[in-house]
């Protein structure tokens, strides 16, 4: 019996190792806001949440697999919370009762696995009830196969057979247990057998038989005989009571396999009900093979600026099919770091099976999502911080494979432009033509020039809109790079009066009110 | 059964079956570290009691030889192979036949009396059978080859494995159970009633998700019985009668089942597969072995790249090399006198001398590329001691009598060797006493290695060859460990020393001008 509600044909591993460059990305992409707003401070949905969104897949099956089951939770809610309570019980049960097994003796291990699978076996009936009375509701491949194998393999029949094993396993008739004669005659292939443990008198009918047999009873103060007959005892319960512990160890495996991958839908419904709160619009992504070049949206929104805010943030249109080379440039403050993070979280999302923040979203899938982004918090001087910059580069280039997508924010600018912009340039050409997929954004000039000047159709220049008036809108057009980012503006504000400040936030000190006001200010300050 | 045959051929002894064996071993043992090597060499062969066989040195050529021989066979891997494939069939057979001296109930005897003669029966079988197809060439294991081809295929052994294998076939073939309940048993056939465990395992069998953890113990499997299962045999024994009476005619008939000769061949085989264990260990170093040749006629000594066998397995486990060296004593030649700086490798060379003699005496093969050794009738030496609690004078005079002992029992076949003798005297007395001993070891005309800093010792006569630990002119800081043919001339020395130090006169001249 397998839950198999994350792959249509294996498990998922919570425990396998995250992408190298997880540590860089949640950083990067604010994705501990997004795992603790699908955890709602549970720990075990957020590690949950964190691994499979991190442990995203290519698979467009897979992709399409898991937002059909996700339909499914967003029609049901209710029902999936209720299944997903089952296996947590079990584990409380577990706890509660002090249950484990630690003793070193096969009757101690079987009576410890037995009460054990007597908890599991009730949870299961419980498993059971649920499907019976919903199974029809739901209409995921997913969900279909697994209501239709609790209800095949958990049938009536089957409980009544595991009942009557789990009392013929206290063995209060006394133990049946077949030998060999091994070397030097000394007993060995110790077996267990079956006999009619149900009937009173089975010993008495066993006897009755033709067979001859001998009997010996140890006299009371036989200590030593006492134990020697425990000792073949044991022998005897050994294997069964390995059976026992080992079929309630699967039983347990297969709770905390239901309740592992339930853990990440149930996160997708806290962070559908927290993003419907804020009135934010969430759709199921249109994913293209990793090959193919698309990538289009509608209102596509940083999700951790608005969870962040606790508001609806301010959402951009991109048409960008057949694009590999995105390069945005633009005012400071324009809402170029929030753009460049809606598409990494957009792409995460997508390809671990969740809705995106968008109106409507499609992209190539990607072999891995990669970041680099310049470190504020970089104490060194220049050159030393231009060392470390390149140093995680060579990092990244070891890890990055083609297909895959990469988003750049303001690298190699920690020297002059000129040799920033000339790194810049050998690196990036060098991942177009490995078929990297790639974000640039930028203040190099020369850089951003250099692309433009080739004039690729294959690329896309994006500008950070500035009013006439010097106003952001917080919207990225196209547009040629231009030699100046509205530094200067950014000075005037400094410097300016009031009126002007209530236009546009500046970056030393925006007021609270402000902040809330206008997301693009947050999203830089807390980058 | 016992031994049928009349003759019980030795591997270790040419046709001289009552040889003696030497309990303690010979006095310079010690000096030469040759204790060292023997209880390295015998130390996971304790229940052959082989140190006796090393202990004990042979005087006739004719013997070495033989053992000589059948070392060489032995050197083919694949009959070492076969060899302690037996041994460890054998050491199997004595610890179950140690189990039927030891245990109690009836049936638990008879049990591992049948186990042992069925293991001892397939390692005599398979051992005839390897035999037959080695390539043998000594006379020893030629010997021997007959007598096991001939006992493996003789109708009494022959017998002795059908029956025992047949016991062990109706034994093995008994199934029976026993009804467990509180403080008390019961014991009949099995009749056919299904693996529970299996049963249990198969109803929760779709639950399987990956590897869970093995509950099973590994409960003690260890020989021996409680008397519940004593009991239980015995009632088993009442069930299954048929067979526990064939089991019983055939313990009675081959209590003694095991071949004298077999036995014998068994622990002294032992003494080569011992040395020759020993010897690959070196030679995976790069160090060699050779068989020396003995001749009672001549007294010439040769050897090439020899190394002091104790010293080389102290430094196995190292990267540290081994270093060898030559000697050999021509004509009128008796005596090496030894000099040299200090921690040059002089007693090093000492101990290997008398080392290389004694081992080709056991018949086994020496430490080096290439030997020529005569025969000797006793190894004396005199070793320094260095921990001495007695007085100067107490230690001059026990020197004294202990050379003077030696000397009064040496015969011009023995060999004596000298390390640092009257080192604690005052040099004009040790060089007086020196010279007055070494006349009367040259009187004697016996073989002799002597280690001294008195250079004058060398070329007292015909009879002395000068050997000196070698050194690096450049550096004779550095230890080269070689010791070589060479005139002792301990100025050569100083005066590198001195160069180094820059004091040697030319430097001091220079050095004080500036």
């Amino acid at each position: 019996m397998k839950v198999f509600l994350l792959y249509p044909d294996h498990d998922f591993d919570l425990e396998q190792e995250l992408p190298s460059n997880h540590a860089d990305l949640t950083q990067d992409l604010e994705l501990n806001t997004l795992f603790n707003a699908m955890a709602g401070g549970d720990d075990y949905l957020f590690k949950a949440a964190r691994h499979v969104v991190l442990c995203g897949t290519n698979d467009l099956e897979v992709i399409r697999y898991r937002q059909d089951i996700l339909r499914d939770c967003l029609k049901h809610p209710d029902v999936i919370r209720r299944i997903y309570q089952i296996p947590i019980q079990a584990m409380e049960a577990k706890r509660g009762k002090w249950l484990g097994i630690f003793t070193s003796f096969p009757s101690g291990i079987l009576t410890s696995a037995l009460t054990m699978l007597e908890i599991y076996v009730d949870m299961l009936k419980t498993l059971k009830l649920l499907a019976d009375a919903h199974a029809d509701e739901f209409e995921s491949s997913g969900f279909r196969r697994f209501f239709a194998m609790i209800r095949q393999e958990l049938d009536d029949d089957y409980f009544a057979l595991v009942d009557t094993h789990l009392k013929k396993l206290r063995f209060r008739g006394g133990v049946l247990v077949s030998a060999k004669l091994g070397r030097g005659n000394e007993g060995t292939s110790y077996v267990l057998r079956e006999s009619d443990f149900e009937d009173r008198h089975w010993l008495e009918r066993v006897f009755s038989r033709q067979s001859p047999s001998y009997s010996f009873t140890l006299h009371p103060r036989d200590d030593a005989g006492a134990r020697a007959l425990g000792d073949l005892r044991d022998r005897g319960l050994n294997l069964v009571a390995n059976a026992v512990a080992q079929s309630a160890d699967h039983i347990e495996s297969f709770l905390r396999m239901l309740r592992q991958d339930l853990a990440f839908f149930v996160g997708c419904l806290n962070l559908a009900e927290h993003l419907a709160q804020l009135e934010e619009p969430i759709a199921f992504p249109q994913p293209a093979p990793c090959g193919q070049r698309t990538l289009s949206c509608l209102e596509l929104y940083d999700v951790a600026l608005a969870l962040t805010m606790n508001r609806k943030a301010v959402g951009n249109d991109l048409s960008a099919d057949g694009k590999d080379l995105v390069i945005v440039t633009g005012a400071n403050q324009g809402g170029k770091s929030t753009f460049l993070r809606s598409i990494g979280l957009a792409q995460l999302m997508m390809q671990c099976g969740l809705f995106v923040p968008a109106r409507s979203f499609s992209a190539n899938l990607c072999r891995g999502v990669f970041t680099h982004y310049r470190r504020e918090e970089d104490a060194t001087m220049e050159s030393g911080k231009f060392d470390e910059e390149l140093g995680r580069m060579s990092v990244l280039i070891d890890a990055i494979a083609p297909d895959s997508l990469i988003l750049f924010n303001e690298s190699f600018a920690a020297t002059n432009e000129r040799e920033g912009s000339e790194i810049a340039r050998q690196i990036v050409s060098a991942l177009l033509e490995a078929r990297v997929k790639v974000f640039f954004v930028t203040h190099m000039y020369e850089f951003a020039r250099g692309f433009y000047a080739k004039a690729a159709r294959t690329s896309l220049f994006l500008r950070a809109e500035r009013l006439p008036d010097g106003r952001r809108t917080f919207q990225l057009r196209p547009g040629e790079p231009l030699e100046t980012s509205y530094g200067a503006d950014l000075y005037r504000q400094t410097f300016a009066t009031d009126e002007v400040k209530s236009l546009s936030p500046h970056l030393e000190s925006p007021a609270p009110a402000e902040q809330s006001r206008r997301p693009g200010a947050l999203s830089d300050a807390s980058a | 059964m016992g031994s049928s045959l009349m003759f019980t051929p030795s591997i270790l002894f040419d046709g001289s079956p009552a040889q003696q064996e030497t309990a303690d071993p010979p006095a310079f043992f010690a000096d030469l570290n040759l204790d060292q090597v023997i209880d390295a060499l015998t130390a996971h062969k304790q229940e052959y009691n082989l140190t006796p066989f090393f202990y004990t040195p042979l005087h006739d050529a004719e013997t070495i030889r033989y053992r000589q021989e059948v070392m060489q066979d032995m050197e083919d891997a694949t009959l070492m192979a076969h060899i302690e494939a037996f041994a460890e069939h054998m050491i199997v057979v004595r610890r179950f036949l140690g189990l039927v001296e030891k245990l109690d109930s009836i049936y638990h005897k008879q049990g591992w009396l049948v186990e042992a003669v069925l293991v001892y029966c397939s390692a005599v079988a398979d051992l005839a059978r390897a035999l037959e197809q080695t390539d043998l060439r000594s006379r020893g294991f030629l010997a021997f080859r007959r007598h096991v081809t001939s006992y493996a295929g003789s109708q009494d052994f022959q017998s002795l494995h059908a029956e025992a294998l047949h016991v062990k076939g109706e034994l093995s073939a008994i199934d029976y159970c026993v009804i467990i309940q509180e403080g008390k048993f019961r014991v009949r056939r099995y009749e056919g009633e299904i693996d529970y465990s299996v049963e249990v395992e198969y109803t929760f069998e779709k639950f399987k998700q990956g590897a869970v953890k093995d509950y099973r113990l590994r409960l003690s499997e260890g020989t021996g019985m409680s008397h519940i299962e004593a009991k239980i045999l015995e009632f088993v024994a009442r069930l299954f009668p048929t067979q526990f009476a064939r089991l019983d005619r055939f313990c009675e008939q081959h209590s003694a089942f095991m071949d004298d000769a077999l036995r014998r061949f068994d622990r002294e085989i032992q003494f080569y597969v011992a040395y020759l264990n020993f010897a690959a260990g070196l030679k995976r170093k790069g160090l060699s072995f050779c068989y020396p040749r003995m001749n009672a006629a001549s007294r010439a000594v040769h050897v090439a790249d020899a190394f002091d066998a104790a010293l080389a397995l102290t430094l196995l486990p190292t990267q540290k090399p081994v270093v060898c060296n030559d000697f050999s004593l021509e004509g009128p030649e008796r005596i090496i006198v030894i000099s040299g700086p200090n921690q040059g490798g002089k007693t090093t060379f000492a101990r290997m001398f008398g080392q290389v003699h004694y081992l080709a005496s056991l018949g086994c093969p020496v430490p080096g590329q290439d030997a020529q050794l005569p025969l000797f009738d006793q190894i004396y030496t005199h070793f320094e001691q260095e921990e001495d609690i007695r007085t100067l004078r107490g230690k001059l005079q026990d020197d004294l009598a202990r050379i003077h002992n030696i000397l009064a029992v040496a015969s011009p076949h023995s060999i004596l060797i000298l390390n640092e003798l009257f080192a604690s005297t005052a040099l004009k007395d040790a060089v007086f006493l020196s010279k007055e001993i070494m006349l009367k070891v040259m009187e004697l005309d016996l073989l002799c290695v002597w280690v001294t800093f008195i250079d004058e010792l060398s070329a007292l006569s015909e009879k002395t060859v000068s050997m000196v630990s070698a050194i690096v002119p450049d550096n004779p800081a550095v230890r080269t460990f070689k010791i070589v043919r060479r005139p002792a001339d301990g100025l050569a020395y100083a005066l590198s020393i001195a160069h180094k130090h820059r004091l040697t006169y030319q430097q001091i001249k220079e050095r004080m001008r500036s």
